[in-house]
């Protein structure tokens, strides 16, 4: 028994001691899958999962360079910066959401939308993040807040920037507006800081044509946060390259008294030129709106409102408003006689009606003006005079003399949205009508009336070009950005234009008969004061067609007409009349008569804009900018 | 046949004294070290606060040694009489929790005995190694060689794995039908009865996919576990964060409190399952293997006791406790290496928690008590009649 006992249990022994081992080794082969594990991931992988550990643990916030400055051209702010202060609440550090919210309510009143949207915020918002209670608060509402801190748990105070327009809405058109990026700018724009909820960018005017100047860089915080996203502290900051600051062109205060001057009308525009530097004094549009609320964002109503208001306050009338230039074209058509070989001293005779084949092209003034020549013709606006000037000149003459002045095509202004206008020749009626010209077109484009179209940016420049003696001046906005990127800080040169010195003072002296002449068409409005007085040109543009019908019953008057469809009233001018330096276009849109409407407003401005003389007080008045208010 | 009841010394001829001067030291050592690093790793997952979780642990692991000690003096001949009673009450309370705890205690399954919480499926770890070395203790090779007398054991393996598979919990049923085979193998079963086994199991598997035995959310982490990018944010975070953690350790770690993934909370359960992962992203590769060559010590410890031991009663019952442990170890951190699927298995001795530690030392208690009286037989009855 024994024996087989023994047997029995040797065999039994062997048998565990080698499976024993055979399951030993299968452990080590095991152990061993599990170090080479470890060393894959560690050694071989582990750059990768560093980075990847990185990646979990550091957030990047992109950080917000403060927005280049926009000023006029003594300094004054036009477009700034300003702190606004917010109030946040931090839903874990308060143990009472809802108590919270009443006692800040007793401090600075919340309105129910204000708490409504609170608590919603906190439904998306995790405990530690900040949800907004108040934007937007003033200096004394901070000022409480800060004091009851103790009372407010979980709140605080964040300071933010935001954009300010000292001008508002005078300055509308010129600046534009910055508001928060649509698909499309995000679509075309690689910067992140267009990708940063709050963020704004340049929307319209100079904020939009300088957006990339003015926005700088973006700066960068590393923050170490966790799986939840709290930040645990911040490892590395780069702070972003401030917006460069844009000096423009404008004197404020010019632009302001032009902008309420005209304001005394519906619509309208106003422009003021340097005529030697093409410097941008003021670019008046009226009305206008307000950028703040384009600043805050717009509703549906607003929206609808603004684009549907026939005053058009969102079009920038003095770049994009076409009219047709009436009288004030004339100018045009008496160089392009002269440069046809009409002689100043040639007279037409006006009876009041010119014929042409079966037509009959009337004068303004019924009775006529009798024997005329070019510097009467001016004075008087008689537009017999110049359907017969047209007529010798030829369409395309008068087009070509036009292009020379800068009607027809852009300015080439840095401001978005500025249009062409119309300058038509037989080559165009050929090419969009598909019809020859006809001689009665001639005549009536020579009198500005027609197909032509300027803006009273071009007609500005037209004006500019007359008073300069002839140099191709350009309009321009903008004299230095503070980056460097562009200093116009020394006065352009121009190419002069081929014109004889003589044609231009013929029509100088045309134009200053129209106001110190007397009885010129805007003696009424002539300046009296010695130095400063203006020449210019009045024109009264139809925007509607008179039939022969009504003209038999007589011509219907302005003030019994709906007001779009009264008269346009254009006046340029130039000042002073001997010594030309300032040029001024004026446009009241559907007014009435140019010298009744709109030479006075002209008038006006000249005046003002000859008592400041922007363009001989130092424009470098750098000291105080930024401290201006 | 069989009566070795008392033969030569049998445990009660050694003395209290001799048995405490039997104490292997240098086990305790061994485990004592892992300990240790395991409180290192809990003061580092507060933060650098000792009282979140570290100081209870040591109180754990005190007790633990006190257990481990207190079992290691038993006698075997004690230990393979109670081995069938301790094995029916741990099926017992298993059978308690799966259906009292299905209605009584929502989906708990443990008992609340106030200082601890007993998991039955812990209890039933230990006894299953008892109870499976006693009944094979009894047979001699030829005898297992006959396949009805598999069917006892088989049941005693089966039965409350599948009731733990039912709770659910993937991980220890598959410790227990693995530590059953184990101790089945060493036993000498025939080859080609496992060979049939593997073949019926995959069989069972695709079938029990198919059937809806398995919840949706282990399908889940077994699929995540086949493609955890598939699913980044979803079932797979835990595995690619764990992965991303571990990898970024680099050679030498980040240090103690400066696993950024551990401590910023990007690795879950950093103090329990997933603690080998924070390990490896503060001490490195270097602090992994020291890890993982201490297991292996222990587990070569408990395999040299099994081989110097007489009784097979003895070695059997050091062979399970040890597999025991080297499933543990081995299951905790092939998981978080995303090597297998997560089944939440803690790391024993180091993640926090009393349940796991207080399996591993009741088993060194046992590997303890086989190792001091690893001269004495055990009788093949213990009834003792024959």
């Amino acid at each position: 028994m024994g024996r087989i006992k023994q047997q029995q249990q040797q065999s039994q022994q062997k048998v565990f001691s080698r499976r024993l081992a055979i399951l030993g080794g299968l452990k080590v082969a095991m152990v061993a899958t599990l170090a080479g594990r470890l060393y894959y991931l560690q050694v071989i992988e582990g750059e990768k999962y560093r980075l990847l550990s990185d990646e979990n643990r550091i957030n990047h916030r992109i950080l917000f360079p403060p927005r280049g400055l926009i000023v006029d051209r003594f300094g004054i702010p036009l477009a700034t910066n300003s702190p606004s202060y917010r109030a946040i609440l931090v839903a874990e550090q308060t143990p009472n959401l809802q108590a919270t919210l009443e006692a800040f309510s007793a401090i600075v009143p919340l309105s129910e939308r204000d708490i409504a949207r609170a608590m919603k915020e906190r439904q998306h918002t995790q405990d530690f993040k900040p949800i907004t209670v108040k934007d937007d608060l003033n200096w004394d509402d901070v000022n409480a807040v800060e004091l009851n801190l103790p009372d407010l748990p979980g709140i605080s105070i964040e300071i933010d920037q935001k954009r300010v327009y000292p001008f508002g809405g005078i300055t509308a058109h010129i600046l534009g507006y910055v508001a928060v990026p649509n698909e499309k700018d995000i679509e075309n724009d690689t910067d992140p800081l267009l990708r940063q909820p709050g963020f704004r960018v340049g929307k319209n005017g100079l904020e939009r044509q300088y957006d990339s100047p003015l926005r700088g860089s973006a700066g960068e915080s590393q923050l170490e946060v966790n799986s939840f996203g709290r930040v645990i502290r911040e490892l590395a900051r780069q702070e972003g390259q401030p917006g460069g600051d844009l000096v423009t062109t404008l004197d404020v205060g010019l632009h302001q008294f032009a902008h309420q001057r005209i304001s005394s009308e519906m619509a309208g525009a106003a422009v003021v030129m340097d005529v030697y530097t093409g410097d941008l004094l003021a670019l008046v549009s009226t009305p206008s709106y307000d950028p703040t609320a384009f600043y805050r964002g717009l509703t549906t109503d607003e929206w609808q409102e603004l684009s549907n208001d026939i005053y058009g306050p969102l079009t920038n009338k003095a770049v994009a408003g076409q009219y047709a230039p009436g009288s004030t074209f004339k100018m045009m058509t008496a160089l392009a006689g002269l440069r046809a070989g009409v002689s100043p001293d040639d007279r037409v005779y006006c009876s009041g009606v010119t014929v042409l084949g079966s037509a009959r092209f009337h004068c303004w003034k019924r009775e006529g003006h009798g024997s005329q020549d070019m510097a009467l013709g001016i004075k008087n606006s008689c537009d017999c005079y110049f359907y017969e000037i047209a007529r010798r000149a030829g369409i395309d003459k008068i087009a070509e003399t036009a292009r020379m002045f800068g009607l027809g095509s852009a300015e080439g202004l840095d401001l978005p949205g500025e249009k062409p206008g119309l300058i038509p020749d037989t080559t165009w009626k050929k090419a969009y009508f598909g019809d020859v010209w006809h001689p009665g077109e001639t005549l009536v484009a020579g009198i500005g009336q027609g197909f032509i179209t300027a803006t009273p940016l071009q007609l500005c420049v037209m004006t500019v070009r007359i008073a300069n003696g002839g140099y191709a001046v350009k309009p321009r906005l903008v004299r230095r950005i503070s980056d460097g990127s562009q200093n116009d800080e020394g006065n352009p040169v121009f190419p002069g234009i081929e014109v004889p010195e003589d044609y231009l003072k013929v029509l100088r002296n045309g134009m200053d008969l129209v106001t110190n002449g007397d009885r010129g068409t805007a003696y009424r409005s002539r300046i009296d004061i010695p130095g400063m007085e203006m020449a210019g040109k009045t024109g009264t543009s139809q925007v509607r067609r008179i039939t022969m019908a009504e003209r038999a019953r007589g011509v219907i008057k302005n003030e019994n007409l709906p007001w779009n469809q009264r008269d346009n009233a254009l006046f340029v001018a130039f000042a002073p009349v001997h010594a030309p330096r300032y040029a001024c276009c004026v446009v009241v849109e559907h007014g009435g008569g140019g010298s009744a409407v709109a030479a006075p407003i002209a008038r006006d401005i000249l005046i003002e804009c000859q008592r400041r003389d922007p363009s001989r007080r130092n424009p470098n008045a750098e000291g105080g900018r930024r401290e201006m208010p | 046949m069989g009566i070795e009841l008392h033969s030569v010394g049998s445990a009660p001829g050694l003395r209290m004294t001799q048995r405490i001067r039997q104490i292997p030291w240098s086990l305790v050592i061994l485990i004592a070290m892992v300990a240790s690093i395991g409180f290192a790793m809990l003061y580092s997952a507060a933060g650098g606060n000792a009282d979140q979780w570290m100081n209870k642990q040591m109180v754990r692991f005190a007790a633990g040694v006190c257990i481990m000690l207190a079992i290691g003096m038993v006698d075997l001949q004690r230990l393979a009489k109670i081995a069938y009673p301790l094995y029916a009450v741990a099926f017992v309370l298993l059978v308690y929790v799966e259906f009292l705890g299905e209605i009584g205690m929502g989906a708990q399954r443990w008992i609340d005995l106030k200082f601890f919480q007993l998991q039955p499926s812990e209890l039933m770890k230990v006894s299953l190694c008892l109870v499976l070395a006693r009944y094979f203790h009894g047979l001699t090779y030829e005898e297992i060689g006959r396949p009805w007398v598999l069917i006892v054991p088989t049941l005693l393996v089966v039965l409350p794995a599948g009731l733990v598979l039912k709770q659910p919990d993937l991980g220890t049923a598959g410790m227990l039908l693995l530590a059953g085979a184990g101790i089945f193998f060493v036993a000498g079963v025939r080859w080609w009865k496992f060979a049939i086994v593997f073949a019926l199991g995959i069989a069972g598997s695709v079938g029990a996919w198919n059937s809806g035995f398995l919840h949706d959310y282990q399908k889940a982490r077994l699929v995540t576990f086949l493609d955890p990018a598939n699913d980044a944010l979803g079932a797979g975070y835990h595995i690619t964060q764990s992965k991303i953690a571990l990898g970024s350790g680099g050679v030498w770690g980040k240090g103690l409190m400066q696993g950024s993934q551990a401590q910023l909370d990007f690795l879950p359960e950093r103090q329990t399952d997933f603690i080998f992962t924070m390990l490896g992203e503060e001490l490195g590769l270097v602090g992994g293997l020291l890890v993982l060559t201490l297991y292996s010590l222990l587990v070569v410890y408990g395999f040299a006791i099994a081989l110097r031991t007489r009784s097979h009663f003895g070695r059997l019952l050091a062979f399970g406790v040890t597999m025991n442990l080297f499933l543990y170890f081995f299951i905790n951190t092939a998981m978080v290496m995303g090597l297998i699927p997560v089944v939440g298995i803690p790391l024993p001795l180091i993640s926090y928690g009393g349940t796991a530690m207080m399996t591993v030392m009741v088993g060194f208690g046992l590997l303890m008590a086989v190792y001091i009286q690893r001269d004495f037989r055990v009788g093949r009855r213990t009834s003792g009649e024959d």
